[in-house]
C-alpha cells in the first residue's frame, strides 16, 4: 500500500475493510493521483524566450503541478461534484443560511460580456452600463430598506459588518466620540458580530436574551452608557423571532448617542413587508447570497452591501457611483477620507448582476410574496412538528425559521448530531444544530420560500418518524448514520490533531523489519 | 411567480394547519406602524424575457474587453478561461451547495479544496495554503494582522510598489495606526524598504511584479527582514507570473498573498475574485480563513473535513483570528479546474507566452516617439511615461476603440509625478495586431 509522507495510507479505498463508493458514485482519486506534470488540457504555443526580462528572478524551484487533459478533467470534476448535496438536488433546511433556489437566468446574465468581460479600471466612459446597474441595485436596496445610502463593495456578510462598524467608528471619531469603546451584542448573535466588534478594538458586552427568545429593552437600557458605541442586533433574530421592541431599542440606543447596527442576515423574512429603516437602524448588511439568491458556491463568493442611515451616509467608503455632467461617475477617492476603501476595485459586480436580475424577476410584489411564503413555510413546519419536538420560544409566531430543541432526545442514546446525521440517510441536508447558543441543543430549520408543500410534508413526516424511532430505543440507526452517504462519519479530531492540509507525493511503505 | 411553488389554495391550506387567519397574523410581532405601511417605488414582477432584455441593454452600454485591443491590468488581468471551467462550475452540485459543514455529503467541495490548497502551496512554494479569502487586497490586510499576531510586534512597512488599492485597504483595516508605514509610490522600481526595518517591525510587505510591473528582489528582502526578526509578506496580483518567476517560498517569504483571478476567473468589473494565502507550517494556527484537511471516516476510508476551526469566529467569537466567515469557494473551484487543466506544462507555457507577448509590447512601445518604457524588468506588465497627461490620452484612445491601460493617477490622485504614467499589461490574448493598433494610435496622438 502507498503511504504518504506523514506515514498514512493514501489512495482510494485505503483500508480495504469495506467497499467505499458504488457503481454510480465511484470514489474519485485526487487530481495528483490521476494527472502528472506532462498532461495538459490546454493547448498553447510553446514559445522559447531568447532573452527574458526577468532580471535573474526566473524560477529554479520545482513546480510539480499535475495536469489533466480535458476529458480527464471533465470526469474528475463531474464525479467529485456528485459527492455533494446541493439545493438543486434536495431540501437544504439550514437555519440562518437561506438556501433558496438560485435562478439560472441570474447566471446567464452575469456572463454577458458587457458585465463579465469588463475591467474595473477601464475608463468610466466605457462602463456606463455597469455603473447604471450599480445605481439600480442601490435604488432597490435603499427602497426596500428605506435608508439614505448604500455601500455596495463588501465582499461578504461579515465584510459588510466590518464596514458598517467602521462607518460607525468613523462617525464617532468625527464627532469627538472616540471614547466610546463598548459594543452591545445579544447572546443569540452570529459569531461574526462579536468577532467584528473585537476586530475593531471594541470590547463586547453581551446582552442576555429574555426567556421568550427576544431582547429586553430594559436590559439594553441598563447596558447603555456614554462608553457604548453601538448595538449589533440581528432582526429577525437568530431564534427566528422578530424583535417586538426593536423600535424602543433603537430609540434608547440613539438617546444614548450610540448607533444601531442591524445584522441583516435574516432579511429574507421581511423584504418588501417591513423596511428596517422604519425601525430605526443606522447600518445593515444584506447578504446578496442569502436574500437575493446569488449562489452559495460551496462557500462563497458572497456579497454584503451595507445600507446606511443619513447619519452614517457621509462615512460610506469609496467607491460609489454618482451622477455627473457627462453621465455617471465613479467616485474612487474622497478628499477628507472618512473611511477609505475596504476592498480593491468596486466589489462583487458578478453578484450585483445576479441580485438585480432576481429583484427584477420578482418585482416588489414577488419579493413580498417570497418573504411571506418563507415565513409561511417555517410556521407550517413548526405547526406540523411542535407536537413532536419542543419549541423553546412558543410566545410568538416564528418568522422564516423554526427553532426546536433536543429535549425529545432526553433518555435516549441519540445526540442532536446523531439525529441530524440520520436525516442525511433520508435524503435531506441536516438543519443547523447547536445554534443559536442561547438554546441548549438547538435545531434551527429554515425551509425558505423555495420549498413546495409536498416537500415540506415529506420532510415533516421524516422528522416525525425519526423522532419516534429515536425515542423507541433504536439508537443504532442514528449513532451509525450516515450509512448511505458517500462517506460515513469523519474523524475530525484526527484531522485537527495532525493536520494534513495538502497532498504530498506518497512514499512506498518500507518492509517492516520484524 | 415562477420561483414560488405555492398556489393560493395551498397557502390557505397551510394557514389552516398553522391556525392563522391570514398571513399578517404571522407577522404579529412586527410593530403595526412598520408592517406594510408603505408603497414601494419599484416595478412589479416580470417575465424572464423582459428581465433579460433589461440586463442586455445595460450590458450593451459597456465596452467589453474582447471588443478591441485591450491592455488594462493593474491588479486584474484578462486571460482565456477554458469552456470546461465555465461548464463545470455551473453544475448544480458545485454552484448550489453551501459551505461543507456536513462533510459526509460535501466530499466534492472538500476534496476540491484540498486539491486547491495543494496547488496554491505548490505554486507559491509554501508549506500550506488556506481555502481562499475574498480577494488579494483583503488578504493583504489579513496577512498584516497575522504578522502582528505572530511577532507580537506592531510596525508594518508597505512597499511603494504595493498596489495603491491594497495599501488603502490595509490603511482602512489599521485605521489611525501610527505603526503603519506606507512608502511613497515607486514608479521607477526603486526600493528603500530595507532601510525601514527595525526591531519593532512585524512585517514588510512587498509586491512582485510590483504595481508598475517591476520585479522585486525577494531574497534580499527576506534576509534583511529575518535579520531583525521581522516577517516578509509577499503580494502577487498576477498569479500567472508564478509559472515563470521563482516561488516566493524558495526565496524566504513567510506569508504569500495573491489575487488568483487570473486563473479561471473573468474580469467581472472587479469581483468576485479570489484571495490566495499561503504560509509556513509553523504559522498555521494564526492563519485566517477556512482550512480543509485529510482524515478518515468510520470505515477507515480517506475523506476530507474543514479543520482547525478553533481559529474561527463561529467557535471563538470575539477571540477569533478574523471575522471572516466565508471563502471564495466557486472562484477557488474555477481556479483549481483551470490549474488542473493547465498542469505544469500548461502553466509554464502560459507564463512564457505572457512574458513573450509583453516583451513584444515593450519593444513596440519603446519605438514610439514620446513614449518611454520605465521597466528594465517585468513579467507581463509595464509602466510608460508619455509626453501628455495620461488620463486624457487614455480617454482619446478609448474613443478609438483601444483600451490602452491604466493611468497611474487614477489610483494615485494628486501626485504630479505620476500624471504622465500609464500601466499596460499584455497577456496570451494580446495579438500582434492589437500591439500594432496601439502603437499606431499612440504615435498619432503623441505627434
Amino acid at each position: 500500500m502507498s503511504m504518504n509522507t506523514q506515514g498514512r495510507p493514501t489512495g482510494v479505498g485505503t483500508t480495504g475493510t469495506s467497499a467505499s463508493g458504488s457503481a454510480l458514485l465511484p470514489d474519485e482519486p485526487l487530481l495528483f493521483e490521476i494527472g502528472d506534470t506532462e498532461h495538459s488540457g490546454v493547448d498553447l504555443p510553446d514559445v522559447t524566450l531568447s532573452a527574458d526580462r526577468l532580471g535573474g528572478f526566473g524560477r529554479k524551484s520545482k513546480l510539480d503541478l499535475a495536469g489533466l487533459t480535458e476529458p480527464e478533467a471533465m470526469r474528475h470534476y463531474v464525479r467529485l461534484s456528485r459527492l455533494n448535496h446541493s439545493i438543486d438536488s434536495g431540501m437544504y433546511p439550514l437555519g440562518s443560511c437561506t438556501m433558496k433556489h438560485n435562478p439560472r437566468l441570474n447566471e446567464k446574465m452575469a456572463r454577458l460580456p458587457g458585465f463579465a468581460d469588463i475591467h474595473p479600471l477601464q475608463p468610466v466612459s466605457t462602463v456606463q452600463g455597469a455603473l447604471e446597474l450599480m445605481n439600480q441595485l442601490s435604488h432597490w436596496l435603499m427602497t426596500l430598506t428605506n435608508t439614505a445610502a448604500v455601500a455596495l463593495s463588501p465582499k461578504a456578510g461579515a465584510h459588510g459588518e466590518l464596514l458598517g462598524m467602521m462607518a460607525i467608528k468613523a462617525a464617532q471619531d468625527a464627532a469627538g466620540q472616540s471614547h466610546r469603546k463598548i459594543v452591545l451584542v445579544p447572546e443569540s448573535a452570529h459569531g461574526t458580530n462579536p468577532a467584528t466588534a473585537a476586530f475593531l478594538g471594541y470590547s463586547v458586552k453581551p446582552i442576555p436574551a429574555r426567556t421568550d427568545g427576544t431582547v429586553d429593552v430594559q436590559a439594553v437600557k441598563d447596558a447603555l452608557s456614554p462608553e457604548v458605541a453601538a448595538i449589533m442586533l440581528t432582526n429577525p433574530n437568530t431564534c427566528g423571532l422578530f424583535e417586538p421592541q426593536v423600535i424602543e431599542i433603537a430609540k434608547a440606543v440613539h438617546d444614548a448617542g450610540a448607533f444601531f447596527y442591524c445584522d441583516g442576515a435574516n432579511f429574507n423574512a421581511i423584504m418588501g413587508v417591513v423596511r428596517p429603516g422604519d425601525l430605526g437602524i443606522d447600518a445593515m448588511h444584506i447578504n446578496l447570497h442569502k436574500t437575493f439568491s446569488t449562489p452559495h458556491g460551496g462557500g462563497g463568493p458572497g456579497a454584503g452591501p451595507v445600507v446606511l442611515s443619513a447619519a452614517l451616509a457621509p462615512f460610506a467608503p469609496v467607491p460609489f457611483v454618482r451622477q455627473g455632467s457627462n453621465g455617471l461617475e465613479l467616485v474612487e477617492h474622497v478628499e477628507a477620507e472618512a473611511l477609505g476603501r475596504v476592498t480593491a476595485f468596486h466589489g462583487q459586480m458578478g453578484m450585483y448582476v445576479r441580485a438585480l436580475t432576481y429583484m427584477l424577476s420578482h418585482g416588489a410584489d414577488g419579493l413580498a410574496q417570497a418573504a411571506q411564503d418563507a415565513v409561511l413555510n417555517a410556521n407550517y413546519v413548526k405547526a406540523r412538528l411542535e407536537h413532536v419536538f419542543s419549541v423553546p420560544f412558543p410566545d410568538y409566531p416564528t418568522m422564516h425559521e423554526a427553532l426546536f430543541d433536543d429535549s425529545f432526545l432526553k433518555g435516549t442514546d441519540v445526540s442532536t448530531l446523531d439525529f441530524a446525521k440520520a436525516l442525511i440517510d433520508e435524503g435531506f441536508h441536516p438543519m443547523t444544530m447547536y445554534f443559536p447558543l442561547v438554546v441548549h441543543g438547538a435545531m434551527l430549520i429554515e425551509p425558505t420560500e423555495s420549498e413546495s408543500k409536498q416537500t415540506l410534508d415529506h420532510f415533516c413526516d421524516v422528522m416525525a418518524e425519526l423522532a419516534t424511532e429515536a425515542k423507541s430505543g433504536n439508537a443504532e440507526r442514528f449513532t451509525s448514520a450516515p450509512m448511505k452517504a458517500p462517506r460515513r462519519r469523519l474523524d475530525e479530531t484526527r484531522a485537527a490533531r495532525l493536520p494534513i492540509l495538502k497532498w504530498e507525493m506518497p512514499v512506498e511503505t518500507p518492509k517492516a523489519a520484524e | 411567480m415562477r420561483y414560488l411553488p405555492h398556489s393560493d389554495h395551498e397557502r390557505a391550506e397551510m394557514l389552516g394547519v398553522i391556525g392563522a387567519a391570514n398571513i399578517d397574523a404571522l407577522f404579529s410581532a412586527v410593530p403595526k406602524s412598520a408592517l406594510k405601511s408603505f408603497t414601494l417605488d419599484l416595478p412589479a414582477h416580470s417575465p424572464e424575457f423582459l428581465v433579460e432584455a433589461h440586463l442586455r441593454a445595460l450590458s450593451n452600454k459597456n465596452h467589453a474587453a474582447g471588443n478591441g485591443p485591450f491592455f488594462v491590468g493593474a491588479g486584474a488581468y484578462r486571460h482565456h478561461v477554458p469552456a470546461t471551467v465555465h461548464h463545470l462550475i455551473q453544475r448544480s452540485e458545485w454552484l448550489t451547495a453551501y459551505t461543507p459543514y456536513q462533510p459526509e455529503i460535501s466530499q466534492g467541495t472538500l476534496q476540491m479544496l484540498f486539491e486547491f490548497q495543494t496547488q496554491v502551496a505548490k505554486i507559491t512554494g509554501m508549506d500550506v495554503a488556506n481555502a481562499s479569502l475574498y480577494d488579494g487586497s483583503t488578504g493583504t490586510a489579513e496577512a498584516v494582522l497575522m504578522a502582528r499576531r505572530l511577532t507580537r510586534r506592531n510596525k508594518i512597512v508597505l512597499s511603494g510598489g504595493l498596489h495603491p488599492h491594497y495599501r488603502d485597504v490595509v490603511k482602512s483595516y489599521l485605521k489611525d495606526d501610527a505603526d503603519l508605514v506606507c512608502l511613497s509610490p515607486s514608479p521607477q522600481g526603486q526600493g528603500d524598504i530595507l532601510d525601514h526595518i527595525d526591531g519593532n517591525t512585524a512585517a514588510i510587505v512587498i509586491q512582485t511584479p510590483d504595481f508598475y510591473g517591476h520585479l522585486r528582489n525577494l531574497k534580499g528582502a527576506a534576509e534583511a527582514a529575518h535579520a531583525q526578526g521581522a516577517l516578509l509578506i509577499v503580494v502577487i496580483t498576477e498569479v500567472v507570473s508564478l509559472g515563470l518567476l521563482e516561488a516566493p517560498g524558495a526565496l524566504g517569504a513567510d506569508i504569500v498573498v495573491a489575487e488568483g483571478q487570473s486563473i479561471g476567473n473573468a474580469l467581472n468589473f472587479g469581483g468576485p475574485y479570489l484571495g490566495l494565502m499561503a504560509t509556513r507550517k509553523e504559522f498555521i494556527r494564526q492563519m485566517p480563513g477556512r482550512l480543509c484537511g485529510e482524515t478518515v471516516d468510520a470505515d477507515g476510508n480517506r475523506g476530507f473535513v474543514l479543520t482547525l476551526s478553533t481559529r474561527e469566529q463561529h467557535i471563538r467569537r470575539e477571540k477569533a483570528t478574523s471575522n471572516i466567515c466565508t471563502n471564495s469557494g466557486l472562484c477557488a473551484l474555477a481556479f483549481s479546474i483551470h490549474m488542473g487543466l493547465l498542469g505544469e506544462a500548461g502553466f509554464t507555457r502560459l507564463a512564457r507566452l505572457n512574458h513573450a507577448t509583453a516583451i513584444k509590447l515593450a519593444d513596440a512601445l519603446d519605438s514610439v516617439p514620446g513614449v518611454e518604457v520605465l521597466n528594465k524588468t517585468f513579467f507581463n506588465e509595464m509602466t510608460i511615461r508619455v509626453t501628455q497627461p495620461a488620463v486624457s490620452l487614455v480617454e482619446r484612445l478609448a474613443r478609438r476603440g483601444i483600451l490602452a491601460g491604466v493611468p497611474a493617477s487614477r489610483l494615485l490622485p494628486g501626485d504630479p509625478d505620476v500624471d504622465h504614467l500609464i500601466i499596460l499589461a499584455a497577456t496570451e490574448l494580446t495579438t500582434d495586431g492589437d500591439i500594432a493598433a496601439l502603437t499606431a494610435a499612440l504615435t498619432e496622438e503623441l505627434a
